[in-house]
């Protein structure tokens, strides 16, 4: 077989992992190696599903010895096998860097016999592109549950991130779809790389030519809509994985049927839930830049996300009493919660207010979105001149806003102006 | 009193630029248009030719980055790079209100002079963030090579990420719009104008990894989640025109039998 034939194979088995991103390092050139690293990441593409392209993602082998239900390299299905030779796939790594195309490797394997093998044989990847092509760009690799320790050490030290997909959102779930897989297993390794991480960053500060070990922090990604969880249980369990196992990133892959097994939701009615995973992720930045707590944003009585607005328009239009901020006067902290209001711009609010004082025109200036800001805030005690919205309103004009770049699966038939739903 | 209404003309440099701030104040003249070498437009103003000074012009930016700051000198010599219209006469505005500020003007993040040269340079700045990631090379016997179309001068801005990450490299990287190159060899870099450039006709090696590339390109997307118009809104068209992955190759197809 050839590599062509291989790599049309194992990147198509690679494509649903959706944790792949080359951010969470800064490490610049150094002479005589190839290559470099950047903290926010880069995009070298967008493929025609709008996801960012950034590593050369494959599959080092398809030919998987477990029966994952919901993964469409397990045993049981009938789809053509193929294994890169470390070889093939350290040229294609630095052949596919040289010319720009990619960021570097994110390799991932089916389990190849056992854990071990399979992370013996990625070991043998990484140190031929380290060690013998020089290659100093970004390298993800997924840690396999069940492999000895030792072995996901030197991974690590290989890797610049390392992954342990969660897969499913909770035990039971897991226990019915993946039985080769246990939550206590997935668990384990993620501890491990947590805590070789936390080692590696002493020992650093005290020898600066300590090894490192996965210096761009560890990930993780589970499958939404297989199985069902609410967005609370899910969100919950993503802030307890930044909580407990410091995880740089958790993502969400909605669900792509690719299985006809009578536990999962039939293929043919199944739409992948893209409206749910997008906003998941929307919660789930605000979780980690926004300082929301997983509690503030669902409860029992709200165990889901409305869909029509994004989640901190939601929780700012069940939470009213809080508004409208005063932007001349407000703390940073209470600059974030605005909807229309982000980071850069709540930062560049305090940067300006000391300055000169404030005005619509100035908010718009420095980036404030006041299509989405102007129901919450008033500048130098006024609302915005010519703002006429009663309350129960707010919802609709903010759902009217999102709708034309919402996905088609959005729920078509909205009351656009009944206030009471999501509240 | 104010001071008499001009147009300059300069020679379209950095330093040119800085020459003509320094002659205003020193004639007090405003200027109040200024046309570089390529400019044909009659203006109704009184037109004065003003050669560069280096000597002048670095006493103009020592004085910018003793008074208003460094982040006022970085602002001003980016937005130089900027495609920003009339950008000479923001920047001559922003530094007459600038000397008489003082530091404080970088605060004034909402006043129009200095909102109007932040926005340029972050229009700047993502496009060339999102060309170190955009930019193709090919191999042309060793020698890599590619070539972009920017609204704004980025190569002084990627230089620094191209230069150390192909450190071990030898490349050249075009830019079409301005006409100017950046080349890099072990060891050394510069950017240097160039008339016209036409990259050589790619070898079989070449060929075969660009057809391996689309190929890979292709096969990552997931139909099920087909969305052009999130493409677009990521990867603008005006983009693809030297992107591998967003062109056949002419006669060779897509399908290419390896080497």
């Amino acid at each position: 077989m050839d590599v062509m034939e291989k790599l049309t194979i194992l990147t198509d088995a690679a494509k649903y992992d959706a944790a792949c991103t080359s951010s969470g390092l800064d490490r610049r050139g150094r002479a005589g190696r190839l290559g470099s690293a950047t903290f926010a990441g880069c995009c070298h593409s967008f493929s025609a599903d709008g996801r960012c392209v950034t590593l050369l993602k494959v599959l080092m082998s398809n030919a998987c010895a477990y029966d994952c239900q919901y993964c469409v390299n397990r045993r049981s299905n009938d789809v053509p096998r193929a294994t890169f030779t470390p070889r093939e796939l350290a040229q294609l790594t630095i052949q596919f860097y040289r010319r720009n195309y990619i960021e570097g490797l994110f390799l991932s394997s089916a389990v190849v016999g056992t854990p071990d093998h399979t992370t013996e044989r990625m070991i043998c990847v990484l140190r031929l592109l380290r060690e013998e092509y020089g290659f100093w760009g970004y390298i993800h690799a997924k840690a396999i549950p069940g492999t000895d320790p030792a072995l996901t050490r030197q991974l690590g030290l290989l890797a610049d991130r390392l992954s342990v997909n969660i897969e499913l959102p909770s035990q039971r779930s897991l226990a019915l779809l993946a039985p080769e897989k246990q939550r206590a297993g997935i668990l384990a390794p993620m501890g491990q790389i947590r805590d070789g991480i936390a080692v590696s960053r002493e020992e650093v500060v005290r020898y600066h030519h300590a090894p490192r070990f996965a210096p761009a922090g560890q990930a993780t990604q589970m499958i939404i809509g297989a199985t069902p969880e609410s967005d609370r249980h899910i969100l919950t369990l993503s802030q307890a994985l930044y909580d407990k196992y410091q995880l740089k990133r958790v993502f969400y892959s909605a669900y792509i049927p690719v299985s006809d097994s009578s536990l999962l939701p039939a293929p043919r009615q199944f739409k992948p839930p893209l409206l749910r995973e997008h906003r998941l992720y929307q919660a789930d930045w605000l979780l980690r830049y926004y300082h929301f707590r997983a509690e503030e944003l669902l409860d029992e009585d709200m165990p889901n996300f409305d869909q029509r607005v994004d989640p901190k328009c939601s929780w700012a239009l069940r939470h009213m009493e809080c508004f409208p901020v005063e932007v001349s006067r407000a703390d940073y902290e209470t600059l974030l919660r605005v909807p229309g209001i982000g980071v850069r711009s709540a930062r560049r609010i305090l940067t300006a207010r000391r300055a000169a004082p404030l005005s619509f025109d100035v908010l718009k200036r420095l980036g404030v979105v006041l299509k989405r800001a102007q129901y919450f805030i008033t500048c130098g005690g006024k609302l915005l001149p010519g703002l006429r919205v009663r309350e129960d309103q707010v919802l609709g004009h903010l759902a009217a806003l999102e709708r034309p770049a919402l996905f088609a699966a959005v729920p078509e038939q909205l009351s656009l102006f009944d206030g009471e739903a999501g509240a | 009193m104010s001071w008499h209404q001009m147009c300059y003309e300069y020679d379209g440099s950095f330093e040119g630029f800085l020459t003509c701030v320094f002659e205003s104040y020193a004639c007090r003249e405003e200027p109040v248009c200024f046309q570089g070498p390529e400019a044909t437009a009659l203006t109704l103003w009184d037109t004065r030719r003003v050669d560069t000074d280096r000597g002048k012009a670095a006493r103009v930016f020592r004085a910018l980055d003793a008074r208003l700051g460094r982040g006022a000198s970085r602002l001003v010599y980016r937005t130089f790079l900027t495609c920003l219209e009339d950008k000479e006469t923001h920047l001559y505005r922003f530094l007459r209100y600038g000397f008489r500020r003082g530091r404080g003007i970088m605060g004034e993040l909402g006043h129009p002079l200095v909102s109007t040269l932040l926005q340029a340079v972050r229009h700047l700045e993502s496009e060339a963030h999102l060309f170190t990631g955009f930019v193709r090379f090919s191999d042309c016997q060793g020698v890599l090579m590619g070539e972009i179309q920017p609204k704004n001068q980025v190569l002084p801005l990627v230089r620094g990420h191209f230069v150390q990450r192909y450190n071990t490299q030898q490349f050249l990287l075009y830019d079409r719009t301005h006409r100017q190159a950046l080349v890099h060899r072990p060891g050394q870099w510069a950017i240097v104008p160039v008339e016209d450039l036409r990259l050589p006709d790619a070898g079989a090696e070449e060929l075969r990894y660009r057809a391996l590339w689309r190929r890979f390109f292709q096969a990552v997307a997931i139909r099920e989640r087909y969305n052009p118009r999130c493409q677009n809104t990521h990867l603008p068209k005006r983009y693809r025109g030297f992107m591998t992955e967003l062109q056949s190759e002419p006669g060779a197809g897509d399908d290419l039998p390896e080497a």
